[in-house]
């Protein structure tokens, strides 16, 4: 019975401690924790613990952090021990000897790599420009160009020019003996007074040119003006039987074509007629050049230089070339090249100011019927 | 000839008793026995000097206080415990540092150590460099005060008359309110 009197004296103690300041409270808490108390002081304390929760957070707290600082304390001390053993240690000579070394290429890659990688890029670099320079990288090797020109080869036609100027000697008339072109190609109207457009390859270095109409009659020609990087040339009817042709039945389409467009050409692959049809594949040639389209087609040697139409009935390229390695693929200049080389030629070589065609009669017409209406539009063109 | 025994590698035995009591020959022993294999496996995948110094004192440490509370079975060699304690130290420093190819390059048998055990050194670790900072922050008197009643043990008489107080009570209150502040200090950082 005393004792519990006692206990209920100490622990109102203690609840006065809230008054009795933390500081206090704190001594109490280290000399419990120290085994300062002597045992029933201890018992009472532990008791108040028991009771009184925000004591005995105190106490685990203040437990907790004095071991963490007494801790760090051994760490420190711990930590200065070993730093002066290791002061005694000649680290630089054992690393010396512990060091592997590897292999005299690894090192040398080691200690020199930026100054091996500057070399290797600047031979590099050296050898791609040595071989831009030298156009080993165009691809022309590769991926060669066979132009549509149904060419007997020009050997042949220094033969030709050969035998007929043995004719001419022969004869003394100097009449050339029959028709005999070395090349043939396809051209198509751009005016109904004559001016015939077909590719710059068709007529290049040859020594004189003709065009056949879709009613098999044959007129002189001559190369009005060309444009050779756009592979581009105009030749002009100059034939004294030539009638002007009719109002031209197409039109010219600068705007660039949309890809996968219907589109149609009409050519003389093999010196005769022969309509095909296809699609726009690409807006972008070989390598992606904007002079081009590519387009799927089956076109045949023969078809260079003849219109490429949209399904409207728009002329929107000159059929070019074939790439030599894919079937079925080709090339053809965008209509936008034609349009500035006619707008490019030289005012004195013309008898009168070009006015193109403003009126599509094509459109709305089925494949048939635009084939036969512009069929006497589409010429071949014949080279000697 | 004494000396070279002396400085030859301890026995296992010797060194964990060497722990247990304080012996600072022991320790030294133990160092100096281990340190070259260390810098050996740090400076070969790509580490420095003072990584490897690091490192290894790390170990040291791990070692010294498993021995310490006495929870440490040796269950293999010693010197394959240290080296496999500082690789796995090494492999997460260089991975925390970008610096791991993925690979390492090893020159002793090592052990598969757990994640948690160097988890639990790095918590403390973490502890410790707060309490140093708080304990900086903290300045004098008040950080002597604290190193010498919770580290050093001293006696408040000590202290004292040390600082020059005049009566036991100021000191008190004055070690009190250190107290206070190195808490609050310890506890804001995060």
């Amino acid at each position: 019975m005393p004792a519990k009197a006692e206990e209920v004296v100490f622990s109102a103690e203690i609840r006065r401690s809230k008054k009795m300041s933390d500081n206090q409270l704190l001594e109490v808490i280290e000399r419990y924790l120290n085994g300062e108390m002597k045992a029933d002081e201890r018992k009472k304390f532990e008791l108040l613990r028991k009771e009184n929760a925000e004591v005995d957070g105190k106490v685990v707290e203040h437990k907790l952090f004095t071991n963490l600082l007494k801790q760090y304390g051994e760490r420190v001390e711990l930590e200065s021990r070993l730093n002066a053993i290791h002061d005694e240690i000649d680290v630089h000579t054992l690393k010396e000897n512990l060091m592997v070394h590897p292999v005299w290429i690894v090192q040398l890659w080691r200690n020199h790599h930026s100054k091996i990688s500057v070399a290797a890029s600047v031979a590099i670099f050296a050898v791609l420009s040595a071989l831009l320079f030298t156009g080993k990288l165009n691809n022309n090797d590769s991926s060669k160009i066979v132009e549509l020109k149904n060419k007997v080869d020009r050997l042949d036609r220094s033969n030709t020019n050969l035998s007929r100027s043995i004719n001419a000697i022969k004869s003394e008339k100097g009449k050339p003996v029959a028709d005999r072109y070395s090349a043939s190609a396809t051209g198509f109207a751009i005016t109904s007074g004559g001016l015939i457009a077909t590719n710059y390859h068709v007529v290049d270095g040859v020594n004189a040119v003709s065009v056949q109409s879709a009613s098999g009659i044959t007129y002189k020609a001559e190369v009005l003006y060309s444009e050779p990087q756009h592979d581009i040339a105009i030749l002009k009817i100059t034939d004294k039987s030539f009638e002007p042709l009719g109002t031209i039945p197409y039109t010219f389409k600068r705007a660039e074509s949309n890809l996968a467009e219907q589109i149609s050409t009409y050519g003389y692959p093999d010196g005769y007629p022969a309509y095909v049809p296809g699609s726009l594949s690409s807006l972008f040639g070989q390598n992606g050049d904007t002079l081009h389209y590519k387009v799927t087609m089956p076109i045949n040697p023969g078809n260079s230089g003849g219109p490429l139409w949209d399904s409207k009935g728009n002329v929107i390229g000159i059929t070019d070339s074939k790439e030599a390695h894919i079937e079925g693929e080709h090339f053809a200049i965008k209509a936008k090249y034609l349009l500035d080389a006619i707008k490019n030629i030289p005012a004195d070589s013309l008898d009168s100011k070009i006015v193109l065609s403003k009126k599509n009669t094509l459109a709305g017409l089925t494949e048939a019927q635009k084939a036969a209406k512009a069929k006497n539009f589409v010429f071949m063109v014949k080279v000697y | 000839m004494s000396k070279q025994l002396k400085d030859s590698t301890p026995t296992d035995s010797e060194v964990i008793l060497g722990i247990l009591n304080n012996s600072e020959s022991a320790l030294k022993r133990l160092y100096t026995a281990y340190f070259p294999m260390v810098l050996q496996l740090i400076i070969n995948n790509n580490g420095n000097v003072d990584d490897a110094k690091d490192i290894y004192q790390e170990a040291i440490i791990v070692l010294y206080n498993k021995v310490k509370a006495g929870d440490f079975e040796l269950s293999s060699k010693l010197k394959t415990y240290i080296y496999s304690i500082c690789r796995r130290l090494w492999l997460k420093r260089l991975t925390q540092i970008n610096r791991y190819g993925g690979d390492i390059r090893d020159f002793q048998e090592y052990l598969p150590i757990e994640e948690d055990e160097a988890e639990q050194h790095n918590d403390r670790n973490v502890q410790f460099v707060k309490m140093e900072s708080a304990l900086q922050l903290l300045g004098e008197p008040c950080k002597t005060i604290m190193e010498d009643f919770y580290i050093h043990n001293r006696s408040m008489q000590d202290i004292c008359e040390r600082f020059g107080y005049t009566n036991a009570d100021n000191a008190k209150t004055q070690k009190y309110k250190c107290l206070q502040r190195l808490k609050k200090l310890f506890f804001q950082q995060k």
